[in-house]
């Protein structure tokens, strides 16, 4: 079996990695890199759970030989929110609603970040086509068009409470 | 029921029981409870960070493979692995008769082991199990092992699993050869309903198989720890019940196993039980001293199923002159596959929960389930009744049609009062059915189409109801359902433990609202462990609908015992009667001063300087519920969810293309904690439901073919479940009836709104063309050849 050692651009970083000829990239980020952010759902390019950014574009890692990537941009789900928080998909998807067990999204919010690079406002029709890739078996997808919708500003956000710890309430120093 | 013979049936765990403090709708919440918050880990997810089993890695980590049958029904003569033990890079190899011991999630009727110990009953039983350094080398070990089989005739349909058997059994040894469960009840005077009815409906109905298809494959690690205790990780949606059925496999004490389950990426019913990954990599940990992870492949998703039950049904409807209901008698054939599973549950089901939304005095139900050599059946969301429904809906509108009534006027007609006992003993106290018909005819415009759209598109009118948890845990105890432990520390966190599987349902944001609008603190202030035996009280898990109506009854307990010691606290130290105060938005403020307040932080400190330690454990447990009856418990619930779905099709006269651009689906929840979460759930069983009609099909091939019994395409492609391309609109209206002894009124939401999306599109087609399509799935080509006999 043949290995190389491969220098792959993820997430903004120059990673090297041994490699044989015929891992997957996916196995590479999974279990090699422990960025398991992307998702396993089948393996043969079926589910779209594996997605990631190829210079931009929407790739399934699980059909990518891991070797064919070297010196691309590679972005990963972990890539997508920085110190200064979620990416705004990422925030949409989380206020709107549009995950339930979640297994689905990393796949999907990468479909949907790289559907409003090229076109930041979308309609509905070119919101289903550049999510197709992408099954969800939990939302029925209602929520996830709205969330994308919400993201691109196009729809109004509900005004969800944001259930992250909010400042600590004042502490009186007398006390205990 | 004595003591000693529940002990025999295999419940072990005896105690006196008690009942449940019920709090019911007594504080409507309001601060929390209601509003469309964030779910408490919606953004773990969102950014990767959630870790899902197959996420997980130990240092030297094996991984395991299961080596599978390559036919449906067969002896296993010998086996030998020798070789693949030889193989650099195996480590262990491991046989169905290293664990011989059965298993079922049910204990009545445990008849399957962690590998086959003589015989397979379907493709894809497992055999043996190889550890390896890398999965690679496993699977290339599995190959390698040599199983001597002695072919038996498949049994493939319920016809063939009617007759005697041809060479043996599936399960050698059952009284009924081939047959696993028979029921029979009747309710009331049927001879006299069906004299009574001026229109009579009777027909066969066929619902296929078809299965869960979560987007998370199984996946299990055992790992060994000191002392000689287990912990096993895994993707299931039943912690507990893994846990004693681990136990009892592998000769261990229940304390020196531990069960936990990460976060999980879908289940729907198909992750409810123990299942072979996690009985191999518990035992292969065992024999090898190393952590050990299995994970299945899309394929051995597919052939694991547990899915729906095929189900061939005779349904026979009879109205009077004004449309009321009169008597319904269904015959029911339930094509299991090769293993109990949650099967004799489904089999009372199946007739059981058809006695809502509608009342009717006489009622009866024959059903039986066989075993086939094809992968089990079992649980899929709606579990045992989403079947008959789509057989009774569809022959009510045919009834209905013979009086030439609306199909919303026969259903309003016969709704059942908000209070009620059905015609089987079941209690219903709360039912917000018609508000639910009334909510889709008019968000739907009913009037204006029904019966009015032009040739080729139709609209559809279903009702079903559902429960909320089941009266008795799967062995039977007199322990709680649910248990929770609230914990509150100085820096003004709480901590809450709970056994309960969040499966993407979302049962730990519910944790997290709950604990909020009680004590007062934000949500954000909650933190949530769960679904960890070591460390969390017990809940029986997610199945039946149960979580939200058990384990938030028991969260609501806990919280109620501290809240009381905090409100003391809070009190003493403003100077006000602790009636005044409010605990709301982090602080405790006086009801009619806002200026009097105190940060919850600092009541906390107070209460724990005063009452020391703050923690308290809530629970709850059903009332005693259900018929007079043998069966009689089975499908008793303490509260019922009622839905109606409105479908609009949109079928193409020349090629039979079915489309179904819209779906409104109403549903009373008794009281939506979180109408995003709600809604979620609404539009997920609805997407499922039509998928379930349009286009998924879990078949296999028949005894004449080549490969009797392999799957026709186990596959996300082959199986295909909706994309966003394909997906109908849908349109969710909540209905909140109260139901008095849920949490602020809250019922299930999860599984009741699957039910009647499938005969609301099945009757919009008969709308639309005047055809009625019986056999499921309802594919253009069916439409189609109905459209050309037809002419
Ligand atoms: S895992 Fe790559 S498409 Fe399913
Ligand atoms: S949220 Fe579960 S698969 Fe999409």
């Amino acid at each position: 079996m043949a290995e190389s050692v491969l220098k792959l651009k993820i997430n903004g970083f120059v990673r090297r990695v041994a490699v044989s000829d015929q891992e997957t990239l996916l196995e590479v980020l999974r279990y090699t890199l422990g960025l398991t952010g992307s998702k396993q759902g089948c393996d043969k390019g079926d589910c779209g759970a594996c997605t990631v950014l190829v210079d931009g574009e929407p790739v399934l890692a699980c059909l990518s030989l891991a070797k064919r990537n070297a010196d691309k941009e590679i972005l990963t789900i972990e890539g997508l929110s920085g110190p200064e928080g979620p990416h705004a998909v990422q925030d949409a998807f989380d206020n709107a609603g549009a995950m339930q067990c979640g297994f689905c999204q990393p796949g999907m919010i990468l479909s949907a970040a790289a559907l409003l690079e090229r076109d930041p406002e979308p309609d509905d029709e070119a919101i289903r086509h550049a999510l197709s890739g992408n099954l969800c078996r939990c939302t029925g997808y209602t929520r996830i068009f709205t969330a994308v919708r919400q993201a691109a500003g196009i729809e109004a956000d509900r005004k969800g409470v944001d259930p992250r710890p909010a400042p600590a309430p004042p502490v009186d120093p007398k006390l205990p | 029921m004595s003591d000693k013979k529940k002990r025999d049936q295999g419940g072990a765990d005896i105690v006196k029981g008690k009942a449940s403090p019920i709090h019911g709708v007594d504080l409507p919440g309001g601060d929390v409870i209601g509003r469309p918050l964030r779910k408490a880990d919606g953004l773990d997810k969102a950014t990767g960070l959630a870790l899902y089993t197959d996420d997980i890695q130990f240092p030297d980590m094996l991984h395991a493979k299961i080596l599978r049958s390559p036919l449906p029904h067969a002896r296993i003569k010998s086996i030998d692995y020798s070789e693949a033990l030889a193989m650099d890079g195996v480590v262990d190899v491991m046989v169905g008769s290293e664990l011989p011991i059965p298993y079922c999630v049910i204990p009545w009727t445990r008849d399957e082991t962690a590998l086959c110990t003589d015989k397979v009953r379907f493709i894809g039983d497992g055999v043996a199990a190889v550890a390896a350094v890398d999965e690679a080398t496993a699977i290339e070990a599995c190959k390698r092992i040599k199983v001597d089989y002695e072919a038996l005739k498949p049994i493939l349909t319920i016809e063939a699993a009617k007759q005697p058997p041809e060479d043996e059994a599936i399960h050698v040894g059952n009284r009924r050869g081939n047959q696993h469960k028979y029921v029979d009840l009747s309710f009331g005077d049927l001879d006299a309903g069906f004299r009574h009815s001026t229109s009579i409906a009777h027909d066969d109905y066929y619902f296929h198989g078809t299965t869960h298809a979560p987007i998370e494959p199984h996946c299990a690690i055992g790992k060994p720890e000191p002392g000689g205790q287990l912990c096993i990780i895994s993707a299931t949606q039943v912690p507990h019940y893994l846990q004693r059925e681990l136990a009892r496999v592998l000769g261990m004490a229940q304390q020196n196993i531990r069960v936990i389950q990460p976060a999980l990426g879908g289940a729907f019913g198909g992750k409810s039980e123990p299942f072979d990954l996690e009985f191999v990599v518990a035992h292969l940990a065992r024999k090898t001293g190393r952590p050990v992870k299995c994970l299945y492949t899309r394929e051995e998703v597919f052939y694991s199923h547990r899915g729906r039950h095929p189900m061939a049904m005779n349904f026979k409807v009879g109205l009077d002159d004004e449309g009321k209901i009169q008597a319904v008698r269904s015959k029911i054939d339930l094509d299991g596959g090769a293993y109990s599973s949650f099967g004799l549950v489904t089999t009372y089901y199946a007739g059981q929960l058809l006695t809502g939304p509608y009342d009717f005095a006489s009622y009866g139900f024959t059903s039986t389930r066989y075993y086939t050599n094809k992968p089990c059946c079992g649980p899929k969301r709606g579990h045992g009744s989403v079947q008959p429904r789509f057989a009774f809906e569809c022959a009510l509108d045919e009834a209905a049609a013979g009086l030439g009534l609306d199909p919303m006027t026969v259903r309003e007609r016969n709704t059942m009062p908000r209070v009620a006992t059905t015609v089987n003993g079941m209690r219903v106290q709360s039912n917000g059915f018609l508000a639910c018909l009334q909510a889709a005819r008019k968000a739907s415009g009913w009037d204006e189409k029904w019966g009015k759209l032009p040739r080729g598109r139709g609209i559809g009118v279903a009702g079903s109801m559902y429960i909320s948890g089941t009266n008795y845990p799967v062995y039977p105890n007199e322990m709680p359902q649910s248990g929770v432990t609230v914990q509150l520390d100085r820096s003004g966190r709480a901590l809450v433990l709970c056994g309960a599987s969040d499966i993407g349902q979302g049962s730990d944001s519910m944790f997290t609202y709950i604990v909020a609008e009680e004590l007062g603190i934000e949500p954000g202030h909650v933190r949530i462990v769960s679904s960890d035996t070591d460390l969390t009280p017990v809940d029986l898990g997610a199945y039946s609908s149960r979580i939200t109506f058990m384990a938030g009854n028991a969260c609501i307990d806990a919280c109620r015992r501290l809240r009381k010691l905090l409100l003391e606290a809070a009190a003493t130290a403003l100077g006000q009667s602790a009636k005044r105060l409010r605990l709301a938005g982090g602080y405790a403020v006086a009801v009619d001063d806002t200026a009097v307040s105190l940060p919850m932080q600092e009541v906390f400190r107070l209460a724990e300087a005063e009452n020391g330690t703050l923690s308290a454990s809530g629970w709850y447990n059903t009332p005693l519920l259900g018929g007079e009856y043998r069966g009689g418990t089975i499908g008793s619930s303490p509260a019922y969810s009622f839905t109606c779905h409105v479908a609009e099709v949109d079928i193409d006269l020349e090629t039979g293309e079915l489309r179904v651009p819209k779906v409104w689906v109403a549903h009373d929840c008794g009281r939506a904690l979180n109408p995003v979460i709600v809604e979620g759930q609404m539009e997920g069983s609805t997407y499922m439901g039509a998928a379930e009609l349009m286009m998924e099909d879990q078949d296999f091939y028949p005894a004449d073919h080549a490969a009797p019994g392999l799957h026709l395409g186990p596959s996300l492609l082959d199986y295909p479940i909706p994309t966003s391309s394909e997906v109908p609109e849908f349109e969710a209206l909540i209905i909140e009836s109260l139901d008095p002894e849920g949490p602020y009124g809250a019922k299930e939401a999860g599984e009741g709104p699957l039910h009647s999306t499938i005969p609301a599109i099945a009757n919009a087609i008969h709308d639309a063309v005047g055809i009625r399509l019986k056999t499921l799935p309802i594919t253009a080509a069916k439409i189609w050849r109905a459209l050309q006999e037809t002419h």
